[in-house]
Order: structure tokens, then C-alpha cells, then sequence
């Protein structure tokens, strides 16, 4: 065998590997969009591989006869509600480990890692007590509160590293002519770490909107999506699963879509 | 701005996170091992011997950690196999990463529901299978009855959803390589296996042991996807929680669950930090 067949042989092994992930990661989400509008009886039906026949009943069945559309309703305040509480807590503490040198600050770091790496929503089980105490349980707040303690670590080390990243001159300059930290900070800072702030606060949605323990150990009536779907599925037919798994996936689909770049500039990976 | 305000700043700062984690993970932490050892007033063991005596105790532990042997090792060559070849530049780069990132952002509930309707025995592949002649009736791979055949299935799900994660971080890493590393030992005839071997994988070990880190965390506390997927008769530690507190409402049994979970990740936790510290230290240097 000479080089040249070598190469063409390695290209095709590479193109092939390409290939097989590319199907292995993407056609079960072409596959299951499909049969979330297709007919039960193309479902049913051994011959039709690919469904046909295209209904809007199933979803429309989840959503406004199972309580799917309350729950979704539920799925996106207590996301925004855990942006919220853990940018509120997370901002300051990220701006202080980015702009100050300060004793016991590693340690911080490292404990916000720690935390980070330990299963917090494991922590709803006990909560389900504090909250029954607190007249919590079963509130949308509740799940908010719990979602947020988990996002709340994240969101300091990547807020830290986002206003390391802005130039801390800007800011002094903006002192020089007057403006306090606070001003200065929030006419010069904030605005340059939007971007980076608006992916960090859409990765703390995405988890919130995906997370399924805590949301049902904690709720019984106000539940979440994924929680709704955890117990609807049990019992549904099969067909509903597929409306299930597309109403769940789809803004996680549409957030990977626009946000792509973020997403994987988060990660620290370069695209060209 | 004086110095004596400045000094303060910082701790004024980062306090109300720092407090609100110690009474959101802190404070249950401590309510859930009062959940675990007191009884009416005193230290009792009451707790722990109903629920090590659960009918569905030692399966779960043991299934728990047969899924995080199985998933890790696997996954982990897996994401490093998709790192190395997306990081090459090709054709149709973007498109596949997209893809490739999709399951990442998918919780395990909508995850473990479209992998259904792929392996469903009314499900796309059967289907497939049937109409090109291969089978002649369908596989079945759900069903108390076919429980290794459960148990691979949740792997390959579970594989699908979660690789992801480490590819992310692996890739991540490798983008952080100098170039010129490689073209030297290029240079000095180091074949691929050899690059690979004693530049690359030694390069990466410490975005290696990061993933691996929070996969391992992650994996004590599987889910959804079990649930949706194959319920109770594959029954896992978080899923018994689950049941513990939602159907039974034995909140002490359901503590007991939780805690093994946190307690497991916390020691595998500590292990890792343990034995990547120095790695740690040079990378930030």
C-alpha cells in the first residue's frame, strides 16, 4: 500500500468516526421531533419508520389538558427567580474575588469549588423539613431557593473570571474623574461584561429548567417541567413521551443555537 | 478611597453568597443528619436500620456504583477519542459541534424520553430493523425480565447524555496545548501514539481530572434517566430518595439516601483533590 492510499484510507477512517458520532448525538433528536407531531397510528403502525401523518393533539393534549403549560409556566419563574437570587448574591462576591487581593480569598475559591462539585439538590431531601417550618414547600420559591444555592457557586467563579477579564483601568479612570466604585463599576464594567454575564445567567436557566430532583421532592402541585413529566410519564402512553421530550427539549435546542459561541467561550474553546 | 474602608470591602462583598449558601446547604446539611440519627429527642440508630433493611437498599447501592464504574471509564475514552477529532479542522467542524453540544443542555428526563422512542419496542430502530428484513420481531429492551439488557441500555443513554460534558472540558483543554510541543516532537519523529502518549494525555490531565471530577460527582446522584427509562427495576440510590420522601414520606429513610450520595461524592471528592493538588497549582502558575 503506498502513502497516498494511506492517507485516503485515514481521511475516510476520520470522516467515518465524524460521521458515526454526528448520527449517534443528532438523529435521536430528529428522530424524536418527528414523533412528537406524528400520528399514534404511524407510531403503532410496524411499517412507517418515519411518521406521515403530522398532528398538533399530542402536545397540545400536554400541554393544556395535563398541565404541561402551567408547568412550564412554573419551569420558567422559578429559572428566572434562581437567575435572579443567585446573581444578586453571586455578582458582588464574583466582582470581589475579581478586583481585590484579600486574605482567606483562595480558601473562598476553593470552598465555592468544593460546593460546586458536591450534589446539592441531594440537600432538598432535608429541605423538604426546613420548608414544611417555613411554610416553603410546594412554592415555586421554594425550588428557587434550592436551584440557586446549587447555581450560586457557579455563578461567583464565572462572574469572577468574566470581570478579571474586563480591564480594571477603566474603572480606576472612571474613579479619577470622580465617579465612585459603585458608578464607576456599574457605567463601565457592567456594560462591558454583558455578554459574558448574559451566557452565565443562561447556563444558571438552562440548569434550573433541566434540574428534576429537588423540583420533585419539593413540590407536589406547583411542579416544574421536568417534575410534571417524571410523573405524567409513568403512566402516559408511549407516543406522549416523544410530545414530553420535544416540549423539554426544545428551548434547550433553540439556547444551543444562540448561544453556541458563549457557550463554548465559556468553556474556554476558541472557534474559527 | 481610604484604606481602612478597603480593607472590609471585599468580605462586606462576597458575605451575603457565603451566607446564604451556609443556611440553603449548610443548615439541611446539618437537619438532615438530625433527620438520620435522632429519634424522639435521642441518638438512635432506628433510622439507619430501616432503611440499610429496605428491601430495595442494597440493590440500589450496588447498582449505583456498578453505573459509575461502567459509565465512567467508558465515557472518559469515549470523550477523549470525539475531543482529539473535533479538534482537527474540517469540513462541516461547526455543524457537528452544535450537535455534539445539544445533549448537554438536555436534562436526563427529555433525554432518557427521546432515547424511548429510539429503542421503544414500537420505536424507530425496531422499526427500522423490521422493514429491512433484519429481525423478525421486535428486540425488547425494557422489562423487569430483561435486566442486563436494562442495565446496557441505561449505559448507552446515559453515555449519550453525559459524554458530552467531559468532551467539552477535554477539548478545552487541548486547545490550550501549544502547537509547538507537538511540531518538536514531530520534528524529532515521534509517531501519533507517541505525541499522544507522553505530550498530549500528560498535557491534559488536569482538564482530564477536572471532568472526570464532576462527572464521578454527578454520577452518584443518576436519576432521571433511570426512572423514565427502566423505574424501579433498576433502583438507584437517588431514585430511592425519591421514592422515600415523595411516596412513603419516611423523610429520615429519604435523608439517610441523600446523605450516603453526599457522603460518597464528597470522599470521591476529596480523593481527587487530593491527588490532583500539585497538577492544580502548576497549571495556574
Amino acid at each position: 500500500m503506498n502513502e497516498r492510499t494511506m492517507y485516503e484510507l485515514r481521511k475516510l477512517g476520520f470522516y467515518t468516526l465524524i460521521f458515526i458520532v454526528v448520527v449517534w448525538m443528532g438523529l435521536p433528536l430528529v428522530v424524536s421531533t418527528l414523533y412528537a407531531f406524528g400520528t399514534p397510528d404511524d407510531y403503532y403502525d410496524p411499517n412507517k419508520v418515519i411518521p406521515l401523518h403530522f398532528t398538533f393533539e399530542t402536545v397540545k393534549m400536554l400541554l393544556f389538558t395535563l398541565g404541561g403549560w402551567e408547568a412550564l409556566k412554573n419551569s420558567v419563574i422559578v429559572a428566572t427567580l434562581a437567575i435572579i437570587i443567585s446573581f444578586i448574591l453571586g455578582l458582588p462576591a464574583g466582582y470581589s474575588i475579581a478586583r481585590f487581593i484579600f486574605p482567606g480569598k483562595d480558601s473562598i475559591k476553593l470552598g465555592m469549588l468544593a460546593l460546586k462539585i458536591f450534589p446539592v439538590h441531594i440537600m432538598a431531601v432535608p429541605l423538604v423539613i426546613l420548608y414544611i417550618r417555613l411554610h416553603l414547600l410546594d412554592t415555586r420559591l421554594g425550588v428557587a431557593l434550592a436551584h440557586s444555592a446549587g447555581a450560586l457557586p457557579l455563578v461567583v467563579l464565572i462572574t469572577a473570571s468574566i470581570f478579571a477579564g474586563t480591564s480594571a483601568e477603566l474603572e480606576e479612570a472612571g474613579m479619577v474623574f470622580g465617579l465612585t466604585r459603585f458608578q464607576s463599576f456599574v457605567k463601565i464594567t457592567l456594560p462591558l461584561s454583558l455578554p459574558g454575564l448574559a451566557a452565565a445567567a443562561m447556563f444558571t436557566f438552562v440548569g434550573s429548567w433541566n434540574e428534576v430532583f429537588a423540583a420533585s421532592v419539593l413540590t407536589f402541585k406547583h411542579r416544574t417541567l421536568p417534575a410534571l413529566m417524571l410523573t405524567l410519564m409513568e403512566t402516559a402512553p408511549d407516543y406522549y413521551k416523544f410530545a414530553a421530550a420535544f416540549i423539554m427539549a426544545f428551548p434547550a435546542m433553540v439556547y444551543v443555537a444562540v448561544a453556541r459561541k458563549y457557550l463554548i467561550s465559556m468553556w474556554g474553546i476558541a472557534i474559527k | 478611597m481610604p484604606k481602612k474602608v478597603s480593607k472590609y470591602v471585599p468580605y462586606l462583598l462576597i458575605a451575603p453568597a457565603l451566607i446564604y449558601l451556609a443556611v440553603l446547604i449548610g443548615y439541611p446539611a446539618i437537619e438532615g443528619i438530625k433527620l438520620v440519627f435522632y429519634k424522639d429527642g435521642g441518638f438512635s440508630f432506628a433510622t439507619i436500620h430501616r432503611a440499610v433493611n429496605n428491601y430495595y437498599f442494597w440493590p440500589a447501592l450496588k447498582n449505583t456504583l456498578k453505573l459509575v464504574v461502567v459509565i465512567l471509564p467508558t465515557q472518559l475514552v469515549l470523550a477523549l477519542v470525539f475531543a482529539l477529532a473535533m479538534n482537527k479542522v474540517f469540513k462541516g467542524r461547526n455543524v457537528a459541534l452544535t450537535l455534539l453540544l445539544i445533549p448537554m443542555t438536555l436534562s436526563d428526563i427529555a433525554a432518557g424520553l427521546i432515547w424511548y422512542s429510539m429503542l421503544s419496542p414500537s420505536g424507530f430502530i425496531n422499526k427500522l430493523l423490521l422493514t429491512s428484513g433484519l429481525i423478525q420481531t421486535p428486540i425488547q429492551l425494557f422489562g423487569y425480565q430483561f435486566h442486563t439488557r436494562e442495565f446496557l441500555t441505561l449505559v448507552f443513554v446515559e453515555l449519550w447524555r453525559s459524554t458530552v460534558t467531559i468532551f467539552v472540558i477535554v477539548l478545552a483543554g487541548l486547545q490550550m496545548i501549544s502547537q509547538e510541543y507537538i511540531e518538536a516532537a514531530e520534528v524529532f519523529g515521534a509517531g501519533y501514539w507517541t505525541r499522544l502518549r507522553h505530550i498530549l494525555i500528560p498535557l491534559l490531565k488536569p482538564s482530564i481530572q477536572t471532568a472526570l471530577l464532576l462527572r464521578t460527582i454527578y454520577a452518584f446522584s443518576i436519576f432521571g434517566i433511570v426512572m423514565v427509562l427502566v423505574g424501579r427495576d433498576i433502583p438507584v440510590l437517588a431514585g430511592e430518595a425519591y421514592y422515600q420522601v415523595t411516596q412513603i414520606k419516611d423523610y429520615g429513610v429519604g435523608a439517610f439516601y441523600a446523605l450516603l450520595i453526599a457522603v460518597m461524592s464528597l470522599t470521591i471528592g476529596v480523593i481527587y483533590l487530593r491527588l490532583t493538588k500539585a497538577e492544580y497549582l502548576e497549571v495556574k502558575r
